[in-house]
Parts: structure tokens; C-alpha cells; sequence
């Protein structure tokens, strides 16, 4: 038989655990009990319920429908009064008496009224006018009062005191914040913070805040007719609202014999302190010594209540939340987490200050990870910092990165403000609302949007905006997801892991990877290429090359077209060609009726629209080796003319890119490795913005810059030596790659994998030699180097039957006649 | 379709030799008219599919496969091979019984 599950409170946390409860089957007979006489709302809401802008229909989470869906007997309205643990009953005011053999506590909080001369009517609770901020019906009655008079009192300029103030500013003309503290939200920010955001609030949005205001009576008789404060000072106002903070429902627990301290006393199953079918969740538990007052750690304290009592994890444990803020009122943005002010001498603290803007930052930073920060006026980086402080990530060694969008796209817009139909993803035409539906249908992982939506699946710069929107629509529920640390979709392991594993069971084939490292064997046409490129990169001349594990364009060496059709780009080292070279392309593009001839970014020509069946005979006739303009490999070096003909050059730039060519052409890696050589710091040939930039010096010297990208994200590389010979340059470029190769995730650019690692720590590595790795790496790219074939030399017979056969009726494919 | 008629009135054709398609890649061929691309899957077993793609028209005999899906070289959408359904809300793509019959690709029940 299943067990009799009560629940004391049907707000946000109660219900929650209950859904959570319900979602691993968890095999309960459920009554509830709640105070208000409704279903489930969300409390958060209100604010937008007061500001008008969210209806009363568009707040409720569940409606009565639900319980009945799910067999949960609701008693809306009923407030329990005492529980007997040793009986275990729950008694409620309307006489009632219920048996349970588990006890779920979530009774939340009420408003705390500060003890102001005035503000109770001895008859009917509040005085007429006066109102807290807390119940669906406290916001109903506050609205329905306010849309009749014409100024408001807002006591408390906390969170919610300032919700309450722009909410009111809807309903009636004049709105004065009073804050007892010397500057708003003083729990979360700094004093410096907290006034610039007065000045905000008082200038953009036109509130009156009095701050150090000690609220000391209520003044009116039969209704308010204004306030005084302790300096004697009177506020004429006809309705108060009192936010002054709020406390937890502890008292049927203390009623009740349970342990209660500031909230109701649990361990880290959610028990309470020495019950074992007792339980507590939401803003009315004391964890740890922490009650919290927000919604993101109720979802944690939800899921592994659930855990716990269905049994389905019994060592599912709460460890304590991290608190991060990010609201926005009106046009002015706030988000705080962690540290306020630093706390030792030894905190790095980063500030910036824009008062003209209402624009304040600030950030602080301990033993390199982030334990602090509050942004004011700007919140565009706040998703990322409170991912980086949730997560310890490890921080950008540019700190200013943490603070604006350095080189990146500006204007990072908050999800809440696109509308629906805001395009998201340019390149595969995925909208807001596609996003938030998939999320909405129960996918909770980024990755999982993404695959569902196939956003963020084009040139990937849209990826954050997708992050952001996940982790918006999901009301930060997002699941970590497990497959983001993994190389590639399809094999459960991050890549050092899986490269060990590889050579432990000298795994040669992508099959034989699937099969030995999957459990259950799957094999996954999504990681197919990724492991191809690293079981080359790792075994060259002894990796098993199966065809079907390569992308078409390298089965086929050339990149494929929106028609089907493919280019060829020959290559031009260091974009340097010849007449006989020039001829020769033109004789073959007028003999092949190559629809357009092109120069590519890469200073080479492509012939565009080349069918397959003809690549074959094509490169035959340019009998020039491939440029590899298709491949996640070596692409290009780019050169400027540089001192051989230019007035200003400083370094034969032409000659040095031909050789880097000439060595490291086709290099198979991770992604995309776009090389360039420049003569001088003027920079002609955009060495500054390549995976891998040389620029030629005064002195015969050459600096080498890494982890650029002017693509779809444009970065300018970091400096990572300066040498004096072209020998140098060539030995550290390819040590550079080869450390790339080995240790970058699949598909991700030299411009995330640099800034991850840190150009300090390669350099360590490729420069200094300090982890003594610098020979086996010029080893291994050596053996890559010797590996080389030119691909476009396999034309003489298919590589495997219909290699080149086209896949689409361009022309004619074998015809099979059908017998009727 | 006319094709799904004909295989379904059991029809059989036969395509070619097994050998004809490399393990884990797809060929196409046009039967009556229809463009068709037939997967050799690493299990040795066969899927017979629409060849062009509904999202944009592209080669889906070009993708890559596992023993389940085949993902469209143009933009990396995917489609189950055995019952023709997006993974990733596109249109479907028709479904054609096919398999081997001995060494020959054997199209129809
Ligand atoms: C206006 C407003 C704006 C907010 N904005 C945000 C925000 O932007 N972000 C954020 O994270 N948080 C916000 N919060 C806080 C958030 O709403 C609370 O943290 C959350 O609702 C707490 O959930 P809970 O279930 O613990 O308590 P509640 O949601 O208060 O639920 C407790 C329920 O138990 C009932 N109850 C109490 N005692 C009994 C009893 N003896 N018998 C029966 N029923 C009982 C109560 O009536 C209540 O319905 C906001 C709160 C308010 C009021
Ligand atoms: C299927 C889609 C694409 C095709 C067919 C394509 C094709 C090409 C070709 C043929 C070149 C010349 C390369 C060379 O000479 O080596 C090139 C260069 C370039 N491509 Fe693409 N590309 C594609 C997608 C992209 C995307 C998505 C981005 C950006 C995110 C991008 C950014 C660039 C840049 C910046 C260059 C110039 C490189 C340089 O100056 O060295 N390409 N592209
Ligand atoms: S070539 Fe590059 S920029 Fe041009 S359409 Fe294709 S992906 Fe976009
Ligand atoms: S980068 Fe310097 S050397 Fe090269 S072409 Fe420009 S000005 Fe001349
Ligand atoms: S054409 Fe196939 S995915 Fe776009």
C-alpha cells in the first residue's frame, strides 16, 4: 500500500518538492494543506502582478486541475494548527484531523512588521491603507486600495521594497521609498553600490528615497493620512506598503515540539534535526545555519528531499546554496552575489564607476576564483559571473573580460526583453520562442536545446545568448550538463581521460572506440569526425582509416556546397602564385564550366560548383596538391608582400609563410588552424587575428601571436614570444599546434582553447619547456609532418566504390528499371 | 508516392551488389523516378530513405550515420533511419523496406 504523504504549505517550495516527488514515481498518497485558499502561484510573480504586466491567469503554476490529475487531495484555505509526531496527525482549524506516515513542512514566511506606533488597527489587523507585500492577497487588495488614491509610502527599500515602490508607480501618482539603512539594499551591495542605485531610482524612475529613515508612526485616524519619521519629519501619503523584511512560519513546528532555532532545524536530507518522517523545505528551514530567502536553492532542497523520501537516492544531500541576485526595476539593473565588500587585504578587488550612467561594477576575487560581485546599471555580464561563482570557474586572466564584452559582439540583451520572434541563431533561424518551447517541453540541459532547436549549431557565436535563455526559461532550474565536459557527444569521457583510454587499448579505428568505450556499444554518427581527427592526430601513419568516420568533405576533399556541388581550392602557399599556375586554373575552369571562380579569405581562388563525379578529373588536370580549404585542419598562411617589395617591410614575411606552409600543410587538428605572416606591424596580412600570426619587427625579429579570430568572434591574439630567426618561428609554431592538437576539445578554436589555458601557461609550456614536454611535442608533429599525403593525389582509382558518385539527381546516377 | 506504392504492392528491385556501398556510408539511386538513398550500416544491415532532404534539399546519401541516424551534411540535422522522424523538428523523410539478398540490395518487402 502506498504511504500517506502530508504537506503543511502549498507555496512555491511545498508544491515543488511535491512535483519532484511525483516526477520519480514516488508512490504516495498526497494531501496538502495551504493558508491561501488557492493552487499553486508563483509567489515571484506578484512584483509582476503589482507592475502590471503578468495577469492573475499568467501567474499560477498549478491549477486545481492538477492536484485532482495527480490524486493530491488539496485543503485550500486550511491552516494546520498543531502536529502530533508521536500519533502522527496534523490537526487543521477547521476541525480536521489527518494521519500521515510522512511529514513534509513548507510554511514559508509571513511579512515582518516593524513595531510602528499606529500601523495595527486594533479591530482589523492593519490599519486602513497599510498593506504588506507577501500573498496574492495582500497584492490584489494593495491594487484594488491604490488605483483610488494618489500617494504611497513604501517602507523598506530591500529587494522587495523596491519591487513594491515600481509596482505602485503604476496605480497612483507619488511613490516615497523609506529605508531605515544607510543605503538601499544594504544586504547585498556596498554603500558606494546601494547610492548609485538611489540615484537611479530617484532620477530615471522619479521615486522619492529617504534613506536613514526610522519610520516612527502611522498617522490617521480611521485611515492613513501620512507618515512621521523619528527626526520628526512628516510624509503625506494615503496607502503604505511595509517591506520590511520577512520570517519564517515556525510556529506550528515550535508548537509542535520540533526543533526550532531561526527556522526550522534540518539536516542535510531535509529531515528535521532528530525526526526520521519529518521533513522541512523553503524559506521556513534552517540549514546549516542558513535560512534563505530566494527560489534557486528551494528547487536544490526540493530534489533532494525528493530523493530522499522516494528512496530513489538515500544519500542525497544538501550542502547549502550560493545566493546570486539579478533583478532588474524598471530600466535599472542589479545582480549581486556573494562578497559585498572584500573581506581580507589579500582580496582582489576590481571596481568600475560610471556615475553619469548609473553604471557600477564590481568584483572580488580570492586565490583566483570569483567570491564576489554587484553590477549596477549594466547586467550583461551577470549571467556568466554567477556561473563563474556558482561554479569557482576559473577566471579570465584579462579581468576586465569579467566586467565588459571586450572584442566580442556588444549589447548583450537580457531574455526577458526579446520579444518571441527575436531571431537567436542567424544560421539556423531559431527564435526565442523555439527555445523556450523546448525548454518548456522538458529539456533542461543546454545541449539538449540546442540539439532539439539546433541552435547554436551554425557558427556557435549565438551559444551564451542560447545559455542565457536556457538557464532564463528554465527559472534556473538548468541541469548541469554531463556531455559538455565530454570530447565528443557520443563517448561518455572529457578528452585526457579518452586519450588514455585510446592508447591503453590501442583503440586504431573509430568502431573499435564506440565498442570498447560506450557502454552498450552505441555507436553515434555525431562523434564520428571528432574521433576520427583524434585517432589520427594520435596513431598518423598506424590509425585505421574507416571511410563512413570521416565528414563527406574529407571522403571526398573538397567543401561541400548548399546544391550538393563542391569547391576546389588548390593550394598557393603563403598566397603566392604564377602565371603558368594562373593559366592553369583558367584552362580548367573554362574546361569544366566552373560556374564561379573566386578568391577566397584565404588568399587563394576557388572553383565553386564542382560536381563530385568531376572532382577526380579536375585535380588531374591542375595537378596541384590540395589546399585543404574543407578540412578542420592547417588551412591557410596568409602573407603580406613584406620586405622583398614593400617599402615598409622589416622581415621577408612571403618566404617565412611559404615554409610554415610548405612544413605544416594538412595538419589535421581540433579545428580550424589559420595561419598568417605579416611584414611589418602594419599588419596587412592580419597576423594579429590568426589562430597563429607572425609580424615581422624592426631587428630582424619576429613575434608570434596565438588564439586570434577575426570570424564569426574577433580576437586579438596574445603575444606569445618574440624570436629572432625564421628557424624559431617554424620550431614553435609547430609545437604550438601540436600542443593545440593534443589537448584542445574537439571543434573548439585556438581562441577559447588559449584563453582557457592561459597564454602564460603555454608559454610556460611551448616556450620555456617547464613541464619538459617541449621534444615529445616536436616529435609527434614531426610524425604528423612526415605523415602528410596530398589527398588529391587519391584520384587515380575511388578510395571505395562510387567514392565521387553523386548523391543528388544532378546527372545521371544508375538508373534501375522497376518491373511491375 | 508512386514508390511507396510499388514497394508496398511487393514490389521487389534489385539495386545492385551489396559491395557497392562501403560499411557505414549511403549511396544514392533513382528507382522509377524517385531518388532514393540506401545506408550500408556497420551492422550489415540496410536503410532505404528519401534522398534529398526535406530541410533544404540537401544529399542525405552524403551524411554521416551510426546504426541509428543519418545527419544531413548541409546543416547537421538528423533523422531516424528506421522510421524516417526529425530529431530535430524538421518534416520526415519517407522510409523504403530494402535489404540484403545475398550478396545484391534487394529494394521492397
Ligand atoms: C513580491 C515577491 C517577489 C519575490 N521575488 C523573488 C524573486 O525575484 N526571486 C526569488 O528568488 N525570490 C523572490 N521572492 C521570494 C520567493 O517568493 C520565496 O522565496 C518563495 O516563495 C518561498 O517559498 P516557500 O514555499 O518556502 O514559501 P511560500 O511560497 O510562502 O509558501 C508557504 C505557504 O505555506 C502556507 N502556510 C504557512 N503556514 C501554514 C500552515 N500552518 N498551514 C497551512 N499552510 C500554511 C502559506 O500560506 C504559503 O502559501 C519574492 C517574494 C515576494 C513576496
Ligand atoms: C559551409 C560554410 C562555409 C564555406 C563553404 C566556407 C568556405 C570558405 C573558404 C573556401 C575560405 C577560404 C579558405 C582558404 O582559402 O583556405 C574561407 C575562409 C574563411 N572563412 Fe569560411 N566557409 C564556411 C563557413 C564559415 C563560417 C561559419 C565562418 C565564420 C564563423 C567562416 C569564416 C571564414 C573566415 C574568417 C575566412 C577567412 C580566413 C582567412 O582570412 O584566413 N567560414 N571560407
Ligand atoms: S561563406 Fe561564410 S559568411 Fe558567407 S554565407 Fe557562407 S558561412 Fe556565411
Ligand atoms: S605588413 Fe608591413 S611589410 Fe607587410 S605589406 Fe603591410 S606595410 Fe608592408
Ligand atoms: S539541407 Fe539537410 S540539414 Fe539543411
Amino acid at each position: 500500500m502506498s504511504q500517506r504523504l502530508v504537506v503543511i504549505g502549498n507555496g512555491m517550495a511545498g508544491a515543488r518538492t511535491v512535483e519532484e516527488i511525483l516526477a520519480r514515481n514516488g508512490d504516495f498518497t498526497v494531501t496538502m494543506f495551504g493558508d491561501e485558499p488557492y493552487g499553486n502561484y508563483n509567489r515571484i510573480m506578484l512584483s509582476n502582478l503589482l507592475a502590471g504586466v503578468e495577469t492573475e491567469d499568467g501567474i499560477f503554476l498549478n491549477d486545481l486541475a492538477w492536484y485532482q490529475e495527480n490524486g493530491i487531495t488539496l485543503n485550500a484555505g486550511v491552516k494546520i494548527q498543531r502536529i502530533d509526531k508521536a500519533r502522527k496527525v496534523v490537526f487543521g482549524d477547521d476541525g480536521s484531523e489527518t494521519p500521515y506516515d510522512k511529514l513534509i513542512i513548507a510554511t514559508g514566511s509571513y511579512a515582518w512588521t516593524p513595531p510602528i506606533k499606529g500601523i495595527h488597527h486594533p479591530k482589523r489587523g492593519y490599519h486602513q491603507g497599510v498593506f504588506a507585500f507577501r500573498t496574492l492577497d495582500d497584492t490584489r487588495a494593495m491594487i484594488r486600495y491604490a488605483r483610488d488614491h494618489e500617494r504611497a509610502v513604501v517602507i523598506g527599500g530591500g529587494l522587495l521594497g523596491l519591487e513594491a515602490a515600481r509596482g505602485l508607480q503604476n496605480h497612483l501618482n507619488h511613490v516615497t521609498l523609506l529605508h531605515a539603512m544607510g543605503h538601499l539594499m544594504n544586504t547585498q551591495l556596498d554603500a558606494k553600490a546601494g547610492s548609485m542605485l538611489k540615484d537611479s531610482i530617484e532620477n530615471k524612475l522619479g521615486i522619492d528615497v529617504i534613506v536613514d529613515a526610522m519610520t516612527s508612526e502611522i498617522l490617521g485616524k480611521d485611515r492613513v493620512t501620512g507618515v512621521k519619521l523619528g527626526d520628526g519629519t512628516v510624509i503625506e501619503c494615503d496607502v503604505v506598503v511595509v517591506a520590511a523584511g520577512i520570517r519564517p512560519n515556525t510556529q506550528v513546528a515550535a508548537d509542535s515540539e520540533l526543533p526550532v532555532e531561526r527556522g526550522i532545524v534540518v539536516d542535510d536530507q531535509m529531515r528535521v534535526r532528530g525526526e526520521s518522517d519529518v521533513y522541512a523545505v523553503g524559506e521556513c528551514a534552517q540549514h546549516r545555519g542558513e535560512m534563505y530567502g530566494l527560489v534557486a536553492p528551494l528547487w536544490d532542497q526540493a530534489k533532494v528531499l525528493a530523493d530522499h523520501i522516494t528512496g530513489r537516492d538515500l544519500d542525497a544531500a544538501y550542502t547549502g546554496s550560493k545566493i546570486s541576485t539579478k533583478l532588474k526595476v524598471a530600466g535599472i539593473d542589479v545582480a549581486s552575489m556573494g562578497l559585498k565588500e572584500p573581506a581580507t587585504d589579500e582580496d582582489e578587488v576590481i571596481v568600475y564607476s560610471e556615475p553619469r550612467k548609473g553604471v557600477y561594477k564590481q568584483i572580488i576575487i580570492r586565490d583566483g576564483v570569483l567570491v564576489g560581485a554587484t553590477l549596477v546599471g549594466d547586467n550583461r555580464k551577470a549571467a556568466g559571473l554567477i556561473q563563474a561563482f556558482d561554479r569557482g570557474m576559473a577566471l579570465p586572466e584579462e579581468r576586465a573580460e569579467l566586467l565588459f564584452d571586450i572584442g566580442g559582439p556588444a549589447g548583450e540583451v537580457a531574455p526577458a526583453d526579446m520579444p518571441d520572434d527575436a531571431q537567436v541563431c542567424n544560421c539556423n533561424g531559431v527564435s526565442k520562442g523555439a527555445i523556450c518551447g523546448a525548454v518548456s517541453a522538458g529539456c533542461k540541459t543546454v545541449g539538449g536545446v540546442m540539439d532539439k532547436t539546433r541552435a547554436g549549431k551554425g557558427c556557435g557565436t549565438c551559444k551564451p545568448l542560447v545559455q542565457r535563455i536556457v538557464e532564463w526559461a528554465a527559472g534556473g532550474e538548468v541541469e548541469e550538463d554531463p556531455a559538455a565536459s565530454w570530447y565528443v557527444p557520443g563517448v561518455p569521457m572529457p578528452k585526457p581521460e579518452l586519450m588514455a583510454a585510446i592508447r591503453k587499448y590501442e583503440l586504431k579505428s573509430v568502431s573499435s572506440v564506440f565498442d570498447k568505450l560506450v557502454p552498450g556499444g552505441e555507436h553515434d554518427a555525431k562523434s564520428k569526425m571528432g574521433l576520427a581527427s583524434l585517432l589520427k592526430m594520435m596513431w598518423a601513419d598506424e590509425y585505421v582509416d574507416e571511410r563512413d568516420a570521416r565528414f563527406i568533405n574529407d571522403r571526398v576533399h573538397g567543401n561541400i556546397q548548399r546544391d550538393g556541388t563542391f569547391s576546389v581550392v588548390p593550394q598557393m602557399k603563403g598566397g603566392v602564385t604564377s602565371p603558368a599556375q594562373l593559366r592553369k586554373i583558367a584552362d580548367v575552369a573554362e574546361k569544366y564550366d566552373v560556374p564561379m571562380v573566386k578568391l577566397t579569405g584565404g588568399q587563394r581562388i576557388d572553383l565553386l560548383g564542382v560536381p563530385k563525379e568531376k572532382l577526380p578529373a579536375i585535380w588531374a588536370d591542375l595537378d596541384m596538391p590540395s589546399g585543404y580549404a574543407y578540412a578542420k585542419s592547417f588551412r591557410t598562411v596568409k602573407t603580406c608582400v613584406g620586405s622583398d617589395f614593400c617599402r615598409f617591410g622589416v622581415g621577408d614575411s612571403t618566404a617565412l609563410g611559404i615554409a610554415l606552409e610548405e612544413r605544416y600543410q594538412g595538419l589535421e587538428g581540433p579545428g580550424k588552424m589559420k595561419l598568417a605572416v605579416t611584414g611589418c606591424p602594419r599588419n596587412c596580412a592580419e597576423a594579429y587575428c590568426k589562430d597563429l600570426g607572425v609580424v615581422a619587427i624592426d631587428g630582424g625579429k619576429w613575434e608570434i601571436y596565438v588564439g586570434g579570430a577575426a570570424g564569426a568572434h574577433i580576437r586579438k591574439g596574445d603575444l606569445l614570444t618574440t624570436v629572432g630567426t625564421a628557424e624559431e618561428v617554424i620550431r614553435l609554431t609547430g609545437r604550438f599546434l601540436q600542443y593545440y592538437r593534443e589537448n584542445a576539445n574537439w571543434l573548439e578554436r585556438t581562441y577559447t582553447f588559449v584563453p582557457r589555458i592561459g597564454i602564460d601557461r603555454i608559454r610556460e609550456i611551448v616556450v620555456d619547456d617547464a613541464d619538459g614536454v617541449a621534444a615529445d611535442l616536436d616529435a609527434a608533429v614531426e610524425e604528423a609532418v612526415q605523415a602528410y599525403k596530398d589527398p588529391w593525389k587519391e584520384r587515380a582509382e575511388p578510395a571505395t566504390p562510387g567514392q565521387f558518385r553523386t548523391s543528388l539527381p544532378l546527372t545521371v546516377l544508375p538508373q534501375v528499371p522497376v518491373r511491375s | 508516392m508512386t514508390l511507396s506504392t510499388s514497394a508496398s504492392s511487393n514490389t521487389r528491385t534489385v539495386l545492385g551488389p551489396l559491395a557497392d556501398i562501403p560499411p557505414g556510408e549511403g549511396r544514392s539511386y533513382v528507382v522509377g523516378g524517385e531518388t532514393i538513398a540506401v545506408f550500408h550500416l556497420r551492422d550489415g544491415s540496410l536503410r532505404a530513405v528519401s534522398a534529398v532532404c526535406p530541410h533544404k534539399g540537401g544529399p542525405l546519401a552524403d551524411g554521416q550515420i551510426d546504426n541509428r541516424v543519418v545527419v544531413c551534411p548541409l546543416h547537421l540535422n538528423a533523422w531516424d533511419l528506421a522510421t524516417g522522424c526529425s530529431q530535430s523538428g524538421q518534416p520526415p523523410i519517407d522510409v523504403y523496406p530494402v535489404r540484403a539478398d545475398g550478396d545484391l540490395i534487394v529494394l521492397g518487402d
